[in-house]
């Protein structure tokens, strides 16, 4: 299992250097790529991972959207390279439509961070296709605007696609049907709230996390 | 011809709006009666130069779809007046 894995760093971001770590656990090789830069190259893989990327101004991920990298981005994702983006990384790719809906703020209007337990519903994306479908993950979550949401018609076509990849078992924020995570039509774009790079050693409590990487790492060895 | 353009950002009819629930909550607890309900919103206040109103009108519903709204959870009303 190898492969390069860039990791985006907006200003603002502030999980980049523990998702490089959680990667290099597993063996891959992984390197910051800062928002300004407009290539690629080289890359088997990419996280969004996550932070207050421009200060969250305006909404999360409205500003990042429109960094110079993103172009880059949207192109690799449309070439069928594997992309998640992690928290505010799934807030960055909904506002760039490389995901559907939008990620609003918790019901509760409080800042959760706390455990929370995942349920893996659907394995045909690169970042569950290494766990068991029903297999139940312990995994952070850490956001004040997590509650997923979109329309129903939007809603019919995750379900029918089976690309709601991850459900929260008790919903923590609000967020439709449960969602924690969705993918793309084809399985290689995938954004989640919970925080996979932080459930990756004993030390953090959970290494519930490193199956979610390591189906990523397998997606970027084949890409 | 400078023109202002006041964007009113708000969410979609049907998408939960916790931020105005939780204000329709409190109005009654401080004495405020007969509220119906409220819906949180954001205001922008755009200085914009263009040839004329007709112009300025579709700048800026454009810059209020691209960016200041998110068109999946948000609608927004445009006003344009002369500077």
């Amino acid at each position: 299992m190898s492969g390069t894995v860039g990791v985006i760093v907006f200003p603002g971001t502030n999980c980049e250097h523990d998702a490089v770590e959680a990667l290099e656990r597993l063996g891959a090789d992984a390197r910051l790529v800062f928002h300004t830069e407009t290539s690629l190259q080289g890359l088997d893989a990419l996280v969004l991972p996550g932070g207050f990327a421009h200060g969250d101004y305006l909404r999360p991920g409205a500003i990042a959207r429109f960094s110079p990298i993103m172009e880059a981005v949207s192109a690799f994702a449309s070439d069928g390279g594997p992309v998640v983006g992690i928290c505010n990384g799934f807030q960055v790719l909904c506002e760039a439509h490389l995901l559907p809906g939008a990620l609003q703020k918790n019901r509760g209007l409080t800042f959760l961070c706390e455990s929370a337990v995942l349920r893996v519903t659907s394995t045909r994306s690169v970042l569950t296709s290494g766990a068991e479908l029903g297999q139940e993950l312990v995994v952070p979550i850490n956001h004040f605007s997590g509650s997923y949401t979109c329309d129903l018609e939007t809603l019919r076509q995750l379900r029918d696609e089976d690309r709601i990849v991850l459900r929260y078992v008790e919903n923590p924020n609000g967020s439709l049907d449960d969602i924690a995570g969705i993918s793309n039509e084809a399985g290689n774009v995938v954004g989640l709230m919970p925080h996979p790079e932080r459930a990756s050693s004993p030390l953090l409590g959970s290494e519930d996390g490193l199956v979610l990487l390591s189906s990523l790492l397998s997606a970027a060895a084949v890409a | 011809m400078r023109f202002v353009a006041r964007v009113e950002v708000r969410l979609r009819p049907g998408i939960a709006d916790p931020e105005g629930a939780t204000i329709e909550r409190a109005l009654p607890a401080l004495g405020f009666d007969g509220i119906a309900s409220v819906r949180a919103g954001r205001s922008f206040l755009v200085e914009l130069d263009a040839a004329d109103l007709e112009t300025a009108r579709s700048h800026a519903a454009a810059l209020a779809d691209r960016l200041l709204a998110n068109p999946v959870i948000e609608e927004s009303v445009i006003e344009v007046t002369p500077a």
